[in-house]
């Protein structure tokens, strides 16, 4: 009992000398026996995931097993009983796309503008407010998006969308704007602005563990402040901008509720971005409740996609911070 | 060429030339860039507040609070007090098992696990288990408990929450852990005291106030979440106390449903219900950091 939280697993305890060989010392049961229970809390974490992976799958069997391969084709038709998860793929990695566009360039600026930029006694308020946006609820952005940004946008939309015919490619991504605002497009701008607190807080640790005698290099060679930030702190922290990016796209394919009030619940695969479309998320909380047989399979079943695709995107995004702690020895 | 320059160099011989005038323009420009990205951000932040708390102020009141919706939603009046009752019933319950269990779990992770490999892979998964999109803690709750109660109750919809709080209170925990001085627990245990004394009475009050932050802020977040809660609660229309006994509902649930009705009145009691849950997550968010910055001022570490 020399060390205290040790880097290792101990042996298993000596009782201290003198106090007898054959009693155990007084507390001994309760210091193992907490052991144990907060172990088992930990272990927890294991068992839910196991359970979620595996009580899933079991109640999506009936769709995995009816459709085969054709669980992933691009036809959602209840009503002929084609239940395929091609366009809602489609439609949650459009959107989380477009959101990413939009909310790295700005998390970044901000995460610049808290560390290097603003004055010293603003950066805590300033990342209180940032940190407010992650607290509105999803479902109030939706209700808000719907009241306030759909018809603005739509009329927008249409603008861009005579704006840009007969450009080519853009005049197909422009294509068909939506009437009402609800599109894939007004999805991915609300889910734009709910990811940008968690971007820009990593962001922003990242940024905050460029070495000062890297940045005053910089500025004893006579580089302004921006030539500083492109020469030393954005080398510096490529691996863990990567990261930060990569756990985005995981929470931006996993928002559902703000989604399935703006993307506009139309499943089809397009390359329309201003016209309505789905998303795997947002498709389970429009249509479980009312659905029934393999539908409501299908839609299990989508969980499980879903699932499997937020693990990989995490597990992708943890390895990249595994290398970039060894690499600089920050810690995220 | 450029006097105001000259003379910041010192009235050396550096004449600033067309080069230097495009780093320095840049570099302005970028700045410019960078504060703008703020302001992109701070937009919509307080647009949306102003706005719900506007459209909010409309019907919002005590009477909101504690009237039950009228019996139908074309009407005007009434509120949203069944919803009330099932966001703080449900986020309570959720707070009750997810918090011990988190704590447990993260003094697992720092106290006795430290860097094992067993105590390494608890630490992955509950960051992945971070990432699981809410919705699909819904799916598992309905697959795992309502298929078998074959019932729609709060609890269901506590147990959502909770397994989507736990893995925030282990990580914050274990990270808040990690910020307890070593010497601290030597010296308990140079006094003979044994791990779980050291435990309850050296570590944890030392970081006691960063984990109640926490814990706080994960409470903020299950409190609006609407997408665990849509297939394991129902839906109730009179306040329902009672966790495991019949249907009940929550305010996020409420504004979901009620903000794509073509009825008005539906739709002013979805924005009474916005507001109400904006205050209750703000509220909690703000206790949080109070709690934070009242312990950092009384203890400086």
């Amino acid at each position: 009992m020399a060390v205290i939280a040790p880097p290792r697993e101990q042996e298993p305890r000596v009782p201290p000398p003198g106090l007898g060989q054959g009693r155990r010392p007084p507390g001994i049961i309760t210091d193992r026996l907490f052991k144990w229970v907060a172990l088992a809390s930990g272990l927890l974490v294991l068992v839910i995931l196991g359970l979620i992976a595996v009580t899933m799958t079991r109640e999506a069997w009936p769709w995995f097993s009816a459709e085969g391969l054709n669980v992933f084709s691009t036809t959602w038709d209840p009503a002929k009983g084609e239940f395929g998860a091609g366009a809602m793929i489609y439609g949650t990695f459009l959107v989380g796309i477009i959101a990413l566009l939009i909310a790295v360039p700005v998390s970044i600026g901000i995460a610049l503008f808290v560390t290097e930029v603003s004055p010293r006694p603003f950066r805590k308020p300033i990342v209180y407010t940032v940190d407010l946006l992650a607290a509105i609820p999803s479902v109030v952005y939706g209700l808000w998006a719907l009241a306030v940004l759909t018809q603005p946008l739509a009329d927008l939309y249409s603008n861009i969308s005579s704006a840009t015919s007969g450009i080519p490619i853009l005049d197909t991504l422009f294509a068909e704007p939506s009437p009402t605002g609800l599109s894939f497009m007004t999805a991915g701008i609300i889910v734009a602005i709910m990811i940008v607190p968690i971007i820009t807080s990593i962001t922003r640790e990242v940024y905050a563990t460029t070495p000062a005698s890297l940045k005053e290099a910089a500025f004893g060679l006579g580089a302004t402040r921006w030539e500083m930030i492109r020469g030393s702190v954005f080398p510096h922290s490529r691996g863990g901008v990567v990261s930060a990016v990569m756990i985005g796209l995981g929470r931006a394919i996993g928002e559902t509720i703000a989604v399935a009030l703006l993307i506009g619940s139309s499943q089809r695969v397009s390359a329309h971005i201003l016209g309505p479309g789905d998303s795997l998320a947002s498709i389970i909380a429009n249509q479980f409740n009312e659905a029934t047989g393999e539908q409501r399979s299908a839609l299990i079943g989508m969980g499980v996609v879903l699932f499997a695709l937020t693990v990989v995107v995490g597990v992708l995004a943890r390895s990249v911070v595994a290398r970039f702690d060894r690499r600089t020895g920050a810690t995220l | 060429m450029n006097a105001s320059t000259t003379m910041l160099a010192g009235g050396s011989r550096l004449t600033p030339g067309p080069r230097s005038r495009r780093r320095r323009i840049s570099n302005v420009v970028a700045s410019g860039l960078i504060f703008l990205a703020f302001v992109v951000a701070i937009v919509p932040l307080v647009f949306l507040v102003v706005y719900v708390v506007q459209r909010g102020m409309e019907v919002f009141g005590w009477a909101f609070l504690t009237e039950n919706p009228p019996f139908s939603e074309r009407l005007d009046g009434g509120g949203m007090a069944p919803a009330v009752v099932g966001t703080l019933l449900i986020t309570g319950a959720a707070a009750l098992m997810s918090i011990p269990l988190g704590v447990l779990g993260g003094i697992y992770l720092n106290e006795y696990g430290g860097k094992n490999p067993l105590a390494r892979l608890i630490r992955f998964l509950a960051e992945v288990m971070t990432g699981v999109p809410s919705i699909v803690m819904g799916i598992f709750i309905y697959t795992l408990v309502v298929l078998n109660t074959k019932e729609l109750n709060g609890l269901a919809g506590a147990l959502a929450l909770a397994c989507l709080m736990l893995p925030i209170v282990i990580r914050t925990t274990d990270q808040m852990l990690t910020l307890v001085p070593r010497e601290l627990r030597e010296g308990s245990q140079a006094l003979g005291s044994r791990r779980v004394r050291t435990i309850r009475t050296v570590v944890l009050p030392s970081a006691a106030p960063g984990i109640v932050s926490g814990a706080l802020l994960a409470v903020a977040r299950a409190a609006g979440e609407t997408a665990p809660l849509l297939f394991v609660i129902g839906i109730t229309s009179e306040p329902n106390t009672s966790l495991t006994n019949g249907p009940n509902t929550a305010l996020s649930v409420q504004i979901f449903f009620n903000a794509t009705r073509p009825f008005a009145p539906a739709q002013d009691r979805a924005w009474g219900a916005a507001l109400t849950l904006i205050l209750i997550v703000f509220v909690v968010t703000i206790l949080a950091r109070l709690v934070t910055a009242f312990f950092a001022r009384r203890q400086p570490a």
